[in-house]
């Protein structure tokens, strides 16, 4: 029997008195797809992080390949054949390819014979695994696609025979994504061993010969993944049974709540983003607006939220709202019944040195009942009120004293998500509501999203996960480039179809 | 107006004039092209041009005194770099502190050792950098035009000028042709980048910092032992904040850095030739024509001169992200 390409023993590590990974063993076969699965802060990538020596182990051993081998930092990893695709990409972005491939692995002091001998064998392996890319493009002005190909490309051309890939997808389009698949396949079949640390069921369940589950800095199961299910794997990795499908009545939409016609809108360099889009929600509907990060849909919730001006019409029940001016700012949104979960939380949704009962708040402070007088506010109210929200949420841990920043991922949402939904709005609007959200708490924000939609009010969803959009939405608009692509209804679509007008394939051609 | 050979008179000082300027932007090129913003280049400067100044009196060896000047720039660069990349701390305030130390601490020594105000004695012969004729230059100065360009333009200023304006293809060549400079770029990019290549950003950063402290020594030592002969209190004159908005203005290249220079050079050139302009009818007086030089700084700092993109890791700190 061949050695394991990675066998981790007892690996250990500990952030200040948070514990990270605890006691974590596990061997990996060469030549296969080994899938991590777990949630949010469950320790995965601070494991991989070691492996590719960002990290000291405080205890335990790294195995390569049969060899016992330390790793205090990256140029041992590269030099035991390990190369890493993080989830952020680590390229320079007014390089070109060539020059990001050859980063820290020239030939000598002089940059020309490094260059050319790169090219050459950038052609090898382009011809080698189909990993087709202009070497001199600047990475600036290729798309995330490209991008990840040359991270690929920068392990290979280190020869790395194990290739860690942290959340791939997380920024691809389905089609991209399958082809990103083929290619690791390849990659497999040619004798490499490939990690891949997703918190997505489904690409473990398609892509991954093995799978490792790991619940809060602990390694608790790993299997072959043909013998499991994503059932099994939910259930492992948050520690109960887990409801995988939202469960929803058929919608009932009523008078129309939110109308937009012809919305343009510039971001902050000047750029028209959102291109003259019509848009119409319903009472008692929620309406998912699929796409690809950065084809408009930010622009389209901060114009409606009130955080950016716009050109067009905009009517909330049958009333214009401003665009531009007095009465467009976010005060007056909320003020109209517009509620609004922002889609970066820690930017816009929170201020991450503030109380949780402050943050419970924001936005709504300048309410009647928050007022002790004209000039001061009063905090037992808010604090009470903080205390009765933390509560209705399940918001862990229950304390209002502690700093947004002091609460994972999932419990600022529902910090967030609560403030806005017990307002009772007319209109939410809600930008990623899940974004690093753990799967208990994704549930748990989804049935609140349907309970809002069931007491007969609209909902406009935006989510880059097509999963999301097609278990929450009653209509799905899809977004590309500033303009709706086209309406789909969810029993009436594919993802396949889905992904194809997301790339901006039009509906007649798909 | 201006004849051919006042024209020659007026370039020949801007060259001079632009020798302190290049050098220091060539130091804060290379610093904030590794993510490292310096507006310490003015003290940095001051203290070289006072200890070359100093040990040039006392030994009476120029290239003493350029030794101890550029020793005396790298200190304060070491300091910079322990404040900002080892200390992780505000590159801003730590330039700041060294613009105070230079400015306080070379009156303090210059008065304790010399006694002569916060400043050191007149240099002469082997204790300055004297001029360097070019070959030929007596015998081609006859030539019409081209004699004069290189008798009088080219030929004639010290060693240093040379060498300032030499580094200049060479820091091009560096940055553009070799490995140390892909990855100095880099580093100012997206340390990160440079992290999981398995390259060290700190000793990257470390090197840029060095490299700027030996050209500001350079520079300093320049304005104290080849422009002028000796030190006097504050003597950069805000040339090391003239060098960075020239820096801006070049966008951080070197040889538009070299024009931009060369461009400010002119105009202090001019200030100098021309003490009061008479417009017809309209006097333009001189401290508008001193102010110039400042005035333009303040424009580009302004930005209004393009869109500058500075290198974008730069003014921060690297962390490793978790």
């Amino acid at each position: 029997m061949t050695a394991p390409a990675i066998e981790l023993k007892g690996i250990s590590k500990s952030f200040g008195p948070v514990q990270a990974n605890k006691d974590i063993s596990i061997s990996v076969a060469p030549g296969t797809i080994h899938g991590i699965i777990g949630e949010n802060g469950a320790g995965k990538s601070t494991l991989m992080s070691i492996l590719y020596g960002f990290y000291k182990a405080d205890k335990g051993e790294v195995w390569i390949n049969g060899k016992h081998t330390e790793i205090p930092d990256s140029q041992a990893a590269i030099a035991a054949g390990i190369g890493m695709v993080f989830q952020h990409f680590k390229l320079v972005e007014n390089f070109t390819v060539l020059e990001n491939i050859i980063l820290g692995a020239e030939d000598g002091p002089w940059l020309r014979p490094s260059l050319s001998k790169a090219a050459k064998i950038l052609d090898e392996l382009a011809t080698e695994y189909e990993l087709n890319v202009n070497p001199d493009a600047l990475i600036e002005e290729i798309g995330v696609g490209m991008q990840q190909r040359v991270e690929i490309l920068k392990a290979l051309y280190r020869q790395a025979d194990i290739l860690i890939l942290d959340e791939p997808t997380g920024v691809l389009t389905p089609p991209e994504a399958d082809q990103l698949f083929r290619i690791l396949y390849r990659l497999r079949d040619e004798g490499k061993t490939i990690i891949l640390i997703t918190h997505k069921l489904r690409e473990i369940m398609d892509a991954t010969d093995t799978v490792s589950v790991m619940r809060r800095g602990e390694m608790t199961a790993t299997v072959k993944t043909a013998d499991t299910s994503p059932e099994e794997l939910a259930e492992l990795m948050v520690g109960r049974k887990v409801l995988l499908q939202v469960d929803k009545v058929p919608a009932s939409p009523g008078a129309k709540v939110l109308e937009i016609e012809n919305l343009r809108v510039t971001d902050d360099q000047g750029v028209e983003r959102v291109k003259g889009i019509d848009l119409t929600v319903r009472a008692g509907e929620i309406l998912g607006i699929a796409g690809v990060a950065g084809n408009g849909q930010s622009e389209l919730l901060e114009v409606l939220g009130g955080m950016r001006p716009g050109v067009g019409v905009i009517r909330l029940n049958g009333e214009p709202l401003p665009l531009t001016g007095p009465g467009s700012d976010g005060q007056s949104r909320r003020a109209a019944h517009i509620a609004h979960v922002p889609e970066d939380r820690q930017r816009e949704g929170l201020i991450m040195e503030f109380y949780a009962w402050e943050n419970v708040a924001f936005g709504y402070h300048r309410d009647q009942a928050y007022q002790k007088s004209k000039l001061l506010m009063d905090n037992t109210a808010l604090r009470q009120d903080a205390d009765e929200k933390i509560e209705r949420f399940d918001v862990r841990p229950a304390n209002s004293w502690l700093t947004a920043k002091n609460f994972s991922g999932g419990n600022q949402q529902k910090i967030v998500v609560a403030r806005e939904i017990e307002r009772n709005p007319d209109l939410l609007l809600i930008g990623q509501p899940t974004r690093g959200v753990d799967i208990g708490a994704i549930e748990f924000i989804h049935k609140q999203i349907v309970a809002l939609r069931d007491a007969g009010k609209a909902v406009l969803l935006v989510s880059v996960e097509l999963e999301e959009i097609l278990s929450l939405s009653d209509r799905i608009a899809v977004m590309f480039d500033g303009r709706i692509m086209g309406e789909r209804l969810p029993d009436a679509t594919t993802e396949k179809e889905l992904g194809l007008l997301m790339a901006g394939v039009s509906g007649e051609a798909a | 107006m201006m004849d051919f050979m006042t024209l020659i008179q007026v370039l020949d000082s801007t060259v001079r004039l632009a020798t302190p300027l290049l050098l220091a932007c060539l130091a804060g090129l290379y610093s904030e092209r590794a993510g490292i913003f310096d507006i310490g280049l003015e003290g940095k400067m001051l203290v070289a041009a006072f200890f070359s100044a100093a040990i040039a009196y006392v030994s009476g060896s120029v290239w003493l005194g350029l030794l101890a000047g550029i020793g005396a720039s790298m200190l304060l660069a070491g300091l910079h770099g322990l404040a900002s990349i080892t200390f992780r701390g505000n590159q801003l305030i730590s330039g700041v502190a060294i613009n105070f130390l230079a400015a306080g601490m070379t009156v303090l020594i210059a008065q304790d050792w010399f006694q002569q105000g916060g400043r050191t004695p007149s240099l002469a012969g082997n204790a300055r950098f004297n001029p360097i004729e070019l070959p030929f230059a007596e015998a081609l100065s006859g030539v019409p035009f081209f004699g004069p360009i290189y008798a009088e333009l080219l030929s004639g200023h010290s060693i240093l000028v040379y060498i300032a304006f030499l580094a200049v293809p060479g820091t091009w060549w560096l940055l553009y042709r070799t490995r140390f400079g892909l990855r100095l770029r880099a580093v100012g990019e997206n340390p990160a980048a440079v992290d999981t290549a398995g390259v060290s950003v700190v000793g990257l950063r470390y090197a840029a910092v060095g490299i700027c402290g030996i050209l500001c020594g350079i520079a300093g030592a320049y304005l104290a032992t080849a422009l002028q002969a000796g030190f006097v209190k504050d003597m950069t004159a805000g040339r090391g904040f003239i060098a960075l908005a020239a820096l801006i203005f070049a966008k951080w290249r070197p040889w538009q850095a070299m024009w931009a220079c060369l461009l400010f050079g002119f105009l202090q050139a001019i200030a100098l030739r021309y003490q009061n302009i008479d417009l017809g009818g309209v006097v333009i007086p001189v401290q508008v024509m001193d102010a110039l030089p400042y005035i333009l700084t303040v424009v580009i700092l302004a930005g209004f001169v393009g869109k500058a993109i500075p290198p974008r890791a730069g003014g921060e700190p690297y962390v490793k992200e978790r």
